[in-house]
C-alpha cells in the first residue's frame, strides 16, 4: 500500500434520506439533500480547489478558493457553503473562476514562507497542492510588505509544534477544537491582518492553555502550521495501515502511517465507526513506550526472586517454564497452577491463554483483570437482559435526548466518546441540546464545561449508588412515569410487580434516603422525571458503578430503570458500560472467567463442554476454577504454586497490595509475560517479553461489542507475537497446537461460539468491524441489542435492596477515598508513564476539599499521609472544590503512590470485584514517603537487576 | 481479613443481597454453585462441621444446600 492521505470531501456527509440530482461539469450526480456542491463534486471525483474546508468540520466559506458558477445565478458562490439543489447546473472550472482563484492564491502566498523544499509539510501540504491546482505562477505583490513571516514557533506541546508564520488563518484548527473535540481551547485572536490563531488566553502557549492535545487541530491544519514533531523528525510516511488503538474501551480506529518499519504518526481513521475520525492524546500521540529503553526484549529466568535476572534464549525459556509447570503439577496436583488473561491483549491471545489453562493445565484456574473492573456488568446485565454486554453502538448517542452519566468520567476515561457525547449535549446537530444528569461524588468536567451545564448533578456520598437509583425508581413508579406498554410486552410481569411494590415503599423515597445519599430529595425527583419523560434516555456508566460492595446490584438497578421507562431496544437509549481497557469486553467474551467458556457458557454445561472437549481433544474440568483472590489465598496457604500472567500487573492493579505480594512471594514459579518489568515482575521467576499492538495481528472488542482488526505494522522487537509465545509454551508442554496465524484462532472461536459464528478475519477486512452477535440471524452484526425481545426472553426486574458497605467512616478514618483516572495517563501507567504524557501528570495527587484541608492544616502541594484500616501511603495534596467535603480522590497511575496499599478487602457480593471506590481514610500532613513506599522501592530496585550481581549503589 | 473470615463474610453478603428473592437460601445456593470453586466450598464445609461460627442462618442453609446437591 503506498501512502495516500485520506480522501477529503470538503464538507461533512449529509444524513438526509432525500436525494437531489444536479449537473456538475456536464455530469449528473445524485446526493443526499443538504450535501454541499463541493462534496457532490468530490463524490463524482472532481476536487474543487479549497483551503478552509475539510470534511471533519462544518463549512465556513472564508478562503474564497472554492468558487463555482451556477446557471441562472449571479456571482460566484462558494461551493462549500452552497447546498446542492435539484436541477442545478454547476461549472467548477471557467476562465473567470481560474482568474479569481489565482488572485486569491496569490494573496495567500504573498504572506507565506517559500521554504517548501525544507518545510516539514513538503509533499503533504494543501496550500502547496492548491497553488499547483490553480496554476499560480507569479506573486505580483512581492514579499516586502507587512507580513507574518518572522513569528516564533510555539514548541511547548511535546507532540506537535505551532508555527504561526505558516498560518493562513483558515480557522480549521479552531473549528476542529470546537466541533470535533468540544474543548474550545483555540480562538482567532484580533481582527483583519492582525488575526492570529491563539491557544487559551494571550498569556498562554499551547501547553499551558486548556488544550487537551487530542490532535484534532493538527489533523485539520492544511499547512505545516500545526504539525506532529515526529513528521519533522522523520519525514513523510510512505504507507498507511488501519489498526485499532490499544488504550481505552472506546477502541478508536487509526491509520498507522509508516516509513518502512518506522511509525511516523497515528492519525484517526475517518471510517472508524467507534471514533468517526477523532482521537485523544493517548491514542494519537502516546505510543513512544513501544520503543522505550526499558522494554525487555529477551526472555529471562531466575531461580528465586532475590537473585538477578539471567537472559536466556526463547528455547531455554520455554523448556524451563514448561518443565517447572510440569514439576509443580506433579508435586502439588493439577489445580496448583493457573493463569490470568489480559484485557490489553487481543481476543486471540486471550483465547489461547484460557485454552492453555483449561486444555493444557487441565483446570479452570483462569481469571482476568476484568474481575477488578467490569465483572459486575457481566453478572448484572446477564441477569436482567440475558447477555453480558452493553446494548448500543456509540452512534446511538446522536439520537439521545437525555444522557444519564453515573460513576463515569468520560472526558478523562473515554475522551473520544466524551467528545461525541458533548456534541449532542451542545446541540451541534441543529437540535435542542440533550439533557444531562450526572451522578458522581465529584464535580467531573462534564458537570460544567464550555457550553455544557448538567441539568442535575447528584453529588452522592460514595457507596450509595443503589440508594440513589432505587429512589429514582421510587419517583418513576409512584408518579406513574413507567412505560406500561413496554413492560407488559417485553418484561416478566410478576418480577415487575414485586419490584414496583418494593421501590414504592416509603423507605425508598428520595426524602427518606436523603439521609443516606446526601442527595437533596427535590433534585433527585427532578432528575428522575427528566430521565423518565425527556424522550430517548440513555445511561452511560463506568467503574464508579461496578467497583463497590453492591456493584452488581447497581448494574441491575440501572437495567431496572431502563426497562421501567422503555429505554431499551432502539437507537438513542440503552444501558452502556464504558469499558476501561481496550479489550475488556473481548477478554470476558473469550472465556477468561473461571466459571465459563467462551461466549458466557457455564463450565458445568455438559453440551457446551463436550463441544470444546471434542475440538480440543482433552477432557475439561467441570467445576469453576479459582478467581484471582482465591489464587492468592491458596498460594499463601501453600497449595497454589505457579501462575502465568499475560499483560497484567496485579501487584499494582489489584486490591490490598501487601496480600498480593504475599501470595506471589509464596509461589514457586511466577511467569510474567509483558512489555516491561512491571511491579508484578518483582516477584517473577520467568519473564517472557511481550509485543506491542503495533507488532502483531489480532482483534480487539470495544465497549460497543465491536470487533476490530489489530494489524501488524512492524516486526516484533522481541521476535515473537504474544499468541506465538503462548503457542510455543503450549507446544513445549506437549500440546498439539498448530496455528499459523491469529485468523486460525478466530476461526476456531467462531466454530465454538454461537455469537461469533459469522466472524472471520476476511469478513473483518471487508467490513472494517463487526458488532457481535454475528451469526445467521444477524449476518452483519448487531449495533443495537434486544430490539424485539430480550436475549433472555422477558426482561427481568430485580429487587436491589440497598445494603450499606461495611467500610464505614468513623473518628479514626473520617473521610471517604474514591479513585479514578486522568486524561493523560492510562490504568497503571505502564505505557503512558513511558511517554511525554507524564508532563501533564507527573505523579498521583490527593484531591481534597478546602474545608477538609484547612482543618488539617494542609495547603495545596503539601505532602500528606493517606491512611486506611489496611495501610498507608503518602502523596501530595491538591486542594480542590470539585470534591464534596468529606470525600478525597486520587488516581492510581504511578507505582510509587501505591493507592491500592490503602484499599480494602471488601468486594462486590456477586462477583468479588473489589470495592475500590469506597475506602474510609484519614489524611494528615507528612514529611515524605512512608516506610512501606521506601521498602517497596528498595525491593523493586533489587528485583529488577539483570545479569551478574552488581555492587549496591552508594 | 483472614481467608476463612472473608469467605464467611462473602457467603453472608450473598445471602443478604438475595434476601428478596422468592426462596432466598436456594437463590444463594444457586449463586454459590455457579461461582464458587471446590477449594472455597471445602473450606466452608469444614467450617460448617466445626460449628459454622459467623454464618448467618440463610447463608448456612445455602451452604448446606450446596453440599447436599
Amino acid at each position: 500500500m503506498t501512502y495516500q492521505p485520506p480522501k477529503d470531501f470538503g464538507t461533512p456527509e449529509s444524513k438526509s434520506d432525500e436525494h437531489v440530482t444536479l449537473t456538475i461539469d456536464g455530469q449528473d450526480v445524485s446526493v443526499p439533500a443538504g450535501t454541499s456542491i463541493m462534496r457532490a463534486a468530490a463524490e463524482m471525483g472532481t476536487d474543487i480547489p479549497k483551503l478552509c474546508a475539510t470534511d471533519m468540520v462544518n463549512s465556513f466559506g472564508s478562503c474564497r478558493l472554492c468558487l463555482v458558477e451556477i446557471d441562472g445565478r449571479r456571482g460566484t458562490p462558494a461551493s462549500c457553503t452552497m447546498p446542492a439543489e435539484e436541477g442545478m447546473v454547476v461549472k467548477t472550472q471557467t476562465e473567470r473562476l481560474k482568474k479569481l482563484r489565482r488572485g486569491v492564491m496569490e494573496l495567500y502566498i504573498s504572506d507565506h514562507p517559500l521554504d517548501c523544499l525544507t518545510c516539514s509539510a513538503n509533499g503533504d501540504c494543501e496550500l502547496q497542492d492548491q497553488a499547483a491546482n490553480v496554476g499560480l505562477r507569479d506573486v505580483r505583490y512581492g514579499y516586502e510588505g507587512d507580513n507574518h513571516l518572522g513569528l516564533e514557533t510555539d514548541t511547548s506541546n511535546p507532540y506537535f509544534d505551532f508555527d504561526p508564520s505558516k498560518c493562513i488563518v483558515c480557522s480549521r484548527c479552531v473549528r476542529a477544537c470546537d466541533e470535533q473535540q468540544g474543548t474550545l481551547a483555540l480562538t482567532i485572536d484580533s481582527r483583519g491582518f492582525a488575526s492570529m490563531v491563539s491557544a487559551g488566553t494571550g498569556e498562554d502557549d499551547f501547553f499551558s492553555s486548556e488544550c487537551v492535545s487530542c490532535g484534532a487541530c493538527v489533523q485539520a491544519c492544511p499547512t505545516a502550521t500545526l504539525q506532529e514533531k515526529s513528521v519533522k523528525e522523520i519525514g513523510k510516511p510512505d504507507k498507511a495501515v488501519v489498526t485499532t488503538c490499544a488504550y481505552c474501551g472506546v477502541g478508536c480506529s487509526f491509520r498507522a502511517e509508516m516509513r518502512g518499519e518506522e511509525l511516523v504518526r497515528m492519525v484517526p481513521h475517518k471510517e472508524g465507526k467507534a471514533n468517526r475520525g477523532h482521537s485523544c492524546v493517548k491514542g494519537r500521540f502516546a505510543y513512544g513506550y513501544a520503543h522505550h529503553g526499558e522494554r525487555v526484549l529477551n526472555p529471562m529466568i531466575r531461580t528465586s526472586i532475590d537473585q538477578p535476572w539471567q537472559e536466556v534464549t526463547w528455547e531455554e525459556a520455554f523448556a524451563h517454564t514448561a518443565s517447572e509447570l510440569k514439576r509443580i503439577q506433579a508435586k502439588y496436583g493439577k489445580r496448583s497452577v493457573g493463569g490470568i488473561t489480559s484485557s490489553r491483549c487481543t481476543n486471540e491471545e486471550t483465547y489461547l491463554v484460557q485454552k492453555l489453562i483449561r486444555q493444557g493445565f487441565g483446570n479452570n484456574n483462569v481469571d482476568t483483570c476484568a474481575r477488578v473492573c467490569h465483572s459486575p456488568t457481566g453478572y448484572g446485565l446477564k441477569t436482567t437482559f440475558g447477555t453480558s454486554a452493553g446494548t448500543q453502538d456509540f452512534d446511538s448517542v446522536e439520537e439521545t435526548d437525555v444522557i444519564l452519566v453515573i460513576g463515569a468520567n468520560p472526558t478523562d476515561g473515554h475522551p473520544v466518546f466524551a467528545s461525541r457525547m458533548k456534541r449532542r449535549l451542545r446541540g451541534q446537530d441543529g437540535r435542542d441540546p440533550a439533557g444531562l444528569i450526572v451522578v458522581d461524588p465529584r464535580q467531573i468536567d462534564l458537570v460544567k464545561s464550555p457550553n455544557i451545564t448538567a441539568d442535575h448533578h447528584l453529588q452522592l456520598r460514595p457507596g450509595t449508588n443503589v440508594a440513589v437509583l432505587t429512589a429514582m425508581a421510587h419517583v418513576i413508579v409512584t408518579e406513574g412515569l413507567t412505560d406500561d406498554a413496554f413492560i407488559k410486552e417485553r418484561c416478566d410481569g410478576d418480577a415487575f410487580a414485586d419490584w414496583a411494590a418494593f421501590v414504592s415503599d416509603a423507605r425508598n423515597s428520595p426524602e427518606t434516603l436523603e439521609a443516606v445519599t446526601q442527595v437533596p430529595a427535590d433534585a433527585l425527583r427532578h432528575a428522575a422525571r427528566l430521565y423518565a419523560t425527556g424522550g430517548n434516555a440513555a445511561i452511560y456508566y463506568g467503574l464508579g458503578v461496578t467497583e463497590h460492595s453492591q456493584g452488581s446490584s447497581t448494574v441491575m438497578a440501572i437495567a431496572n430503570l431502563a426497562m421501567a421507562t422503555g429505554n431499551i431496544g432502539r437507537r438513542g437509549v440503552g444501558v452502556n458500560p464504558l469499558r476501561g481497557q481496550n479489550n475488556v469486553q473481548g477478554a470476558c467474551d473469550m472465556g477468561s472467567f473461571p466459571h465459563e467458556l467462551p461466549g458466557y457458557r457455564h463450565i458445568s454445561d455438559e453440551t457446551t463442554r463436550q463441544q470444546f472437549e471434542a475440538e480440543w481433544g482433552a477432557p475439561l474440568d467441570n467445576q469453576p476454577g479459582l478467581r484471582i483472590p482465591n489464587m492468592l489465598d491458596a498460594a499463601v496457604e501453600g497449595d497454589f504454586k505457579a501462575i502465568y500472567i499475560q499483560g497484567e500487573d496485579i501487584l499494582q492493579s489489584d486490591p490490598n497490595t501487601q496480600h498480593v505480594a504475599a501470595g506471589l512471594e509464596a509461589m514457586e514459579c511466577v511467569i510474567v509475560h509483558d512489555l516491561f518489568l512491571n511491579e508484578t515482575a518483582n516477584y517473577a521467576h520467568v519473564f517472557l517479553p511481550g509485543s506491542t499492538f503495533l507488532e502483531k495481528n489480532g482483534t480487539f472488542t470495544n465497549a460497543e461489542r465491536r470487533i476490530q482488526p489489530v494489524r501488524k505494522v512492524m516486526e516484533p522487537l522481541n521476535g515473537l507475537e504474544d499468541w506465538q509465545v503462548t503457542q510455543r509454551l503450549a507446544q513445549e508442554m506437549g500440546i498439539d497446537w498448530t496455528y499459523a496465524h491469529p485468523s486460525d484462532i478466530m476461526d476456531e472461536i467462531a466454530r465454538l461460539t454461537p455469537t461469533f459464528a459469522g466472524v472471520s478475519f476476511e469478513r473483518l477486512d471487508e467490513e472494517g468491524s463487526l458488532q457481535w452477535p454475528v451469526n445467521d440471524a444477524a449476518p452483519d452484526g448487531t449495533p443495537i441489542m434486544h430490539m424485539d425481545a430480550f436475549v433472555r426472553g422477558k426482561g427481568k426486574f430485580v429487587v436491589t435492596d440497598y445494603v450499606p458497605t461495611d467500610e464505614k467512616t468513623g473518628p479514626r478514618f473520617p473521610l471517604y477515598l474514591t479513585t479514578g483516572r486522568i486524561l493523560s495517563q492510562y490504568n497503571v501507567g505502564a505505557q503512558t508513564r513511558r511517554t511525554e504524557n507524564t508532563r501533564w501528570h507527573e505523579e498521583d495527587v490527593l484531591d481534597i476539599h478546602p474545608h477538609d484541608a484547612e482543618v488539617r492544616g494542609i495547603v495545596d502541594g503539601d505532602w500528606v499521609k493517606l491512611a486506611s484500616r489496611v495501610g498507608e501511603t503518602t502523596l501530595r495534596a491538591n486542594v480542590s472544590e470539585r470534591m464534596a467535603p468529606g470525600v478525597v480522590y486520587t488516581t492510581f497511575h504511578h507505582p510509587t503512590t501505591q493507592a491500592n496499599v490503602v484499599t480494602t478487602d471488601f468486594s462486590d457480593w456477586a462477583t468479588n470485584c473489589p470495592e475500590y471506590k469506597v475506602t474510609a481514610v484519614q489524611v494528615s500532613p507528612s514529611n515524605g514517603p512512608s516506610d512501606w513506599q521506601q521498602r517497596y522501592e528498595d525491593q523493586a530496585e533489587q528485583s529488577r537487576r539483570v545479569g551478574a550481581v552488581t555492587e549496591a549503589a552508594e | 481479613m483472614e481467608v476463612l473470615e472473608r469467605h464467611i463474610y462473602m457467603a453472608n453478603q450473598i445471602a443478604r443481597n438475595l434476601q428478596h428473592e422468592p426462596d432466598p437460601p436456594t437463590a444463594a445456593a444457586d449463586h454459590i454453585k455457579l461461582f464458587w470453586n471446590a477449594r472455597m466450598l471445602d473450606m466452608m464445609y469444614a467450617h460448617l462441621d466445626a460449628g459454622g461460627d459467623g454464618l448467618d442462618a440463610p447463608a448456612r442453609e445455602a451452604l448446606n444446600q450446596v453440599r447436599a446437591s
